[in-house]
């Protein structure tokens, strides 16, 4: 915990200034309002009763004390905006950190995690770290300096009452400390019921038209409610048992009060000798401290639940900046010109040690080339793409173009030589041009609009409320099949030596793919090109058909040469005519 | 916020009692500085022991009732919030399953599901702290100011030049800083979003080498978040320190002008404590109040999301009955149909006629309305001119309940529901029994993979039917709406992921088992559609051919077009 803390602070170190200057702030502002009281209790003591004012002492000691507040306004004002600035500059740079990790870990590691877990590091953890060990760490200095700073005003004016002070204020956190146990269960269980409502919610409401056409919108709403009044039930008592600590610490407090005033007055008696002499004015500030003395321990514990939630972000934040990340690019070769030949040599590989996949792959792929894998889901096929853009690395053998080993080459350079579209299309939130023109920021409007023709797609976009200028994003509403034409028009706008297609056309209707064909043959011609399809009828015209099963290739050869073999292929190919 | 309201109707006892208890707890608040003025000004004056040793006790005692009243108070806060909140999210999920697919498609689901949890439930915080603090904190200001008054109406006066100011300041602060907030959240949702996209678009981003373009765009993202939380934070930052700066000075002011009062008699010493104490009380009050704003400016947000649900117009609902064996099942009389916001209509013109028991087929390219035209069917969209008529009536006067049970509908995209295969298969019929599901999963093909499973009609399905191929949830979405042989199937598209062995054979059990079965069928294939009665050919919204198969081949060209590419891979085999 320590150490997470520690680190935490590390990023706070070019800041170190709005610490530093935080501390000073807080202990000038708090030691000031601290002293007021005793000047009150001073002041109250010249008023001693009619006739008996002593004007000559009140008037320097009100205009002091009227300076003091001032000055203490303007230390807490100051203090706030170091501590924010702090904060927020803290929290800024984390964030950036580890986003700009994100870009170097492998992709393994974001395969391994799901997206909104990895995101909710960046946003909601980071976000708790900012809460509770930053602005959670001021309170609880400026906590800690109330505390003592009322404890020496306090013992200053009467050690006795002071003593009986500090025995009390354990009552208030062991109040505190039994309820918080208290309501911890029911807490856990109402927010156990608060998911499931909110699955619920997400599932159902979240497909409503479906829950409409089935007319099925009785029976979800019986079981909502059966959830529904379970959560009230249950919250209830939860939000009613959290809300006891307030009132019951303020009991406590009051409890000291009385004390105080009780003590207070017997010993401004002088009737009881053991507890010292009083005026009325030092009692005033007495119970002033008193009430300003038992607050912040209310503050702390509250502090150091959210430190644990704190230290817990924190801890997950950094497990992603611990990650290993690929290996250094510098001093590689850039890969500029490539004829697009390649070769894949004895590779293995497997995504986990347990589940063997590719074993002992050998293929050799002339410059040009059309090359097609085919074979069931799970044989592989996209696999071999994550390989060749070295998105994983094979775990023994090599894979080279134009002769060298892809390992030699800086990713970046080898990437930019392969124009690629996924099955899974991508659109960020972002123009139709802007979406366009990701792999070529400079391409102009008439380019882009080219591209767009290309694939067909200018049609669609034309009638969008803006045009190219429309904003979209992964759910504004275009089909499957439209995002997929925008992911095609993207490498269009490139000029890719190398093209690798994964089931890039799966969402398009069979005669807007036709037209597509044909942009993707005079964009393959000349170039070494990989096509991983589903529908058959795109790969006939390859010229080596791979068929995988299983992480291995089990046949190959061109089309007609398969159908020859009668083998899988012939199977597969068939199956797809019969009527 | 006004149509929410309504939902408080049975917390009445709870909305009066609850602030009242809290009432009683601020007045003994307010009574223990007096209390102990009495001490100072009775009991230490006149050195009467007993005195004090009484009057202390009663503040303890004053404290005990506090704390009794308080907890009652916050009891029945409790009960009233979250009353209020069960019964706001009861209602409105039941309009939210009353909307029409227009209405819907105007918020968008993923918002109505944050808008039935999450809004709801800010609202319900929002009341539960309007009981608990809304009354005690003006109440103790004013308490205070009042008992101040009582005291010495004169030196009361500095109460009424300070709070207003401190109240001034509060306003000003928060008229300023609460649209900044919004704008900061927007900055933090930003990064968000760019977050999750970067993610999710990981591989696109490395292979067009995109990194450093992503990290710079961030960076300018949390740059904007750290001025905008800077900003607001700047302003916000003033309000403590000037509400602690204007109290202090009141009571510099009360020392000084208390000192005079004192000293010509109309004061006492203990009154001018009680005075200095109750000033401290209306400053941490204020503070309280302040922080209370922030509250019910976000209870007041989501309350306005929530009302905007509300306002939505539910589902116009007919009375006449659609009739199960009329001789025209589906029939479209120059239907036209644009969505709303949409600068075009999606179907222009469309008419035709299904027979029962026939075979509809709607085919057509991406965003050409084949699925626009199978939605007007159940009535999901009402057509904007023409007419559509299903089982002799209009869907506009269609009871919709009587209309959609008569419909089996398979949505393009196969979205199961947690919980097992037969909690599934009994959306459409909820006394389907195992045998009827068993038939429906056997036409659908499905059959043969379930039975495999361990548990059969039991094997669990989690969330959206994850843990299924493509096929199999197709499969199953198809088989769900077969259960209880509906008059009317709907497939939207619907065999996309089967391959084309399994499509042809489900096609023949559909046409075996389901004879009665009027059909109306989605398709890019056109060897799908080739026993179909009557194929509508649909480009970019208009009917670009209509009739069987045979005559669409001699008179439409994007029908024969369709054909051929597709029979050219035909062609392929057999050169083969």
């Amino acid at each position: 915990m320590l150490k997470t803390l520690r680190r935490v602070f590390s990023y706070a170190r070019p800041y170190m200034i709005y610490f530093v200057l935080t501390v000073v702030f807080a202990a000038a502002g708090i030691s000031l309002s601290l002293a007021v009281p005793v000047f009150i209790g001073n002041a109250v003591d010249l008023c001693a009763g009619k006739g008996r004012v002593d004007f000559d002492s009140l008037k320097p000691l009100v205009i002091k004390l009227g300076i003091m507040v001032a000055a203490s306004a303007l230390f807490q004002w100051l203090m706030s905006l170091c501590t924010n600035k702090l904060a927020f500059l803290t929290v800024r740079n984390l964030r950036a950190d580890v986003f700009a990790k994100l870009q170097r870990v492998p992709i393994r590691y974001i395969d391994r995690h799901t997206k909104g877990e990895l995101s909710s590091r960046v946003i909601n953890d980071i976000e708790v770290i900012s809460d509770g060990l930053l602005q959670g760490f001021t309170q609880f200095f400026t906590g800690v300096i109330t505390i003592l700073g009322t404890l020496i005003f306090m013992l200053t004016i009467n050690v006795r009452i002071t003593v009986v002070v500090v025995l009390l204020t354990p009552l208030s956190f062991i109040v505190a400390s039994k309820v918080t146990k208290a309501t911890h269960d029911q807490y856990i269980q109402q927010s156990k019921l608060r998911g499931r409502m909110v699955g619920f919610a997400e599932e159902y409401a979240g497909n409503q038209k479906l829950v409409n056409a089935f007319v099925f919108g009785e029976r979800a709403r019986n079981s909502f409610s059966e959830l529904n009044n379970e959560y009230g039930r249950v919250g209830t008592k939860a939000t009613f048992f959290s809300s006891v600590t307030n009132p019951s610490t303020r009991f406590v407090n009051g409890l000291i009060y009385a004390a105080v005033g009780l003590m207070g007055a017997l010993g401004a008696l002088g009737s009881f000798p053991f507890i010292g002499a009083m005026s009325v004015g030092k009692l005033s500030s007495f119970l002033a401290y008193s009430n300003q003395y038992t607050k912040p321990f209310n503050e702390i514990s509250g502090v150091f639940a959210e430190l644990q939630n704190a230290v817990a972000s924190a801890e997950r934040v950094f497990s992603v900046l611990d990650e290993e990340e690929i290996s250094d690019d510098s001093g590689k070769e850039e890969l500029d010109k490539c004829s697009g030949a390649l070769s894949f040599s004895d590779v293995f590989f497997s995504y986990t040690k347990d589940m063997k996949l590719i074993e002992d792959f050998r293929l050799d792929v002339k410059s040009g080339q059309r090359i097609a894998i085919v074979g069931p889901t799970g044989c592989g096929k996209s696999t071999i793409i994550n390989l060749l853009l070295r998105f994983y690395d094979p775990d023994s053998g090599s894979i080279s173009v134009d002769g060298k080993d892809i390992g030699e080459y800086t990713r970046d350079s080898l990437r930019s030589r392969f124009g690629m579209v996924l099955q899974e299309t991508w659109v960020f939130t972002g123009t139709v041009a802007e979406n366009i023109s990701y792999g070529a920021p400079d391409a102009s409007r008439e380019q882009i609009i080219e591209a767009a023709k290309a694939v067909h797609a200018h049609g669609f976009i034309k009638r969008l409320p803006e045009g190219y200028d429309t904003v979209i994003s992964e759910d504004s509403g275009l089909s499957q099949g439209q995002k997929q034409l925008i992911c095609i028009a993207r490498i269009m706008l490139m000029d890719p030596p190398m093209l690798i297609l994964d089931e890039a056309t799966s969402s398009i209707d069979l005669r807007t793919e036709q037209r597509i064909q044909r942009a993707f043959v005079k964009l393959m011609e000349g170039r070494t090109s990989f096509v991983i399809a589903h529908r058959l009828s795109t790969i006939r015209s390859s010229d080596v058909i791979l068929v995988m099963k299983q992480g291995n290739i089990i046949e190959q050869g061109s089309h007609d040469e398969l159908m020859e073999m009668g083998g899988f292929y012939a199977e597969l190919y068939n199956s797809q005519f019969a009527s | 916020m006004r149509p929410l309201l309504r939902f408080l109707k049975n917390y009445r006892k709870e909305l009066v009692f609850g602030p009242f208890f809290k009432l009683l707890e601020a007045i003994f608040e307010l009574i223990v500085p007096m209390i102990m003025a009495s001490i100072i000004d009775k009991g230490i004056a006149a050195g009467d022991t007993s005195y004090i040793f009484s009057r202390s006790g009663l503040i303890v005692l004053l404290g005990v009732c506090g704390l009794c009243f308080a907890l009652t108070c916050q009891y029945l806060a409790a009960r009233c919030a979250y009353g209020f909140g069960t019964e706001l999210r009861e209602e409105l999920y039941r309009h939210i399953n009353a909307l029409s697919f227009k209405s819907i498609d105007r918020i968008g689901t993923s918002s109505l599901v944050n808008r039935l949890t999450n809004d709801t439930m800010t609202v319900q915080n929002g009341v539960n702290m309007f009981i608990r603090l809304a009354v005690r904190a003006p109440f103790l200001v004013i308490g205070a100011a009042v008992m101040a008054v009582s005291i010495d109406l004169k030196l009361s006066l500095v109460f009424f030049a300070a709070a207003p100011l401190i109240s001034a300041a509060i306003f000003f602060i928060m008229r300023k800083t609460v649209p900044m907030y919004k704008k900061t959240q927007q900055k933090l949702d930003r990064a968000a979003l760019l977050t999750r996209e970067n993610l999710e678009g990981v591989r696109v981003v490395r292979a067009f080498s995109r990194q450093q373009e992503e990290i710079d765009e961030f960076d300018e993202a949390v740059d904007e978040l750290a001025d905008c939380s800077a900003a607001v934070g700047r302003i916000s930052a003033v309000l403590n320190p000037f509400a602690f700066m204007v109290m202090n000075l009141g009571i510099v002011a009360i020392l000084w002008f208390g000192g005079i009062r004192i000293d010509s008699g109309r004061l006492t010493q203990g009154e001018l404590t009680a005075f200095t104490n109750y000033m401290t009380q209306i400053l941490l009050a204020l503070v309280v109040l302040a922080n209370l704003i922030i509250t019910f400016t976000k209870a007041f947000a989501s309350a306005n999301r929530v009302s905007e649900v509300f306002a939505l117009e539910e589902e116009e609902n007919g009375k006449e009955v659609p009739s199960a064996d009329a001789d025209t099942m589906v029939e479209f009389r120059d239907v036209s149909y644009a969505y709303e916001g949409a600068g075009d209509h999606s179907i222009k013109g469309l008419s035709f006629a299904v027979r029962m028991g026939g075979m509809l087929g709607l085919i057509g390219g991406t965003g050409s309305g084949k699925s626009t035209a199978a939605a007007l069917i159940p009535g999901f969209y009402r057509a904007t001119s023409g007419e559509v008529i299903v089982g002799g009536v209009n869907v506009d006067h269609c009871d919709q309940a009587a209309l959609r049970h008569l419909i089996g509908w398979v949505p393009q995209k196969a979205v199961l529901f947690s919980g097992t295969v037969r909690d599934n298969m009994k959306w459409r019929k909820e006394d389907a029994t195992d045998e009827e599901i068993i038939d429906a999963l056997k036409t659908a093909q499905a059959w043969d993979f379930i039975s495999r499973m361990p548990d059969g009609l039991n094997t669990h399905i989690t969330q959206g039917g994850r843990n299924l191929s493509g096929g199999q949830r197709q499969r199953i979405a198809i088989a769900r709406a077969l259960v209880g042989k509906p008059e009317i199937l709907i497939l939207d598209d619907s065999t996309s992921a089967l391959d084309y062995a399994t499509d042809l054979k489900m096609r023949q059990a559909l046409k075996s088992d389901m004879a009665d079965t009027t059909v109306i069928m989605i398709s890019q294939r056109t060897t799908s559609l080739k026993d179909a009665d009557i194929i509508v050919v649909l480009d970019d919204g208009e009917t670009a051919g209509i009739g069987t198969h045979e005559e669409l081949l001699g008179s439409c060209d994007i029908y024969r077009e369709i054909y051929r590419s597709q029979m050219n891979e035909r062609e392929g085999r057999k050169d083969a």
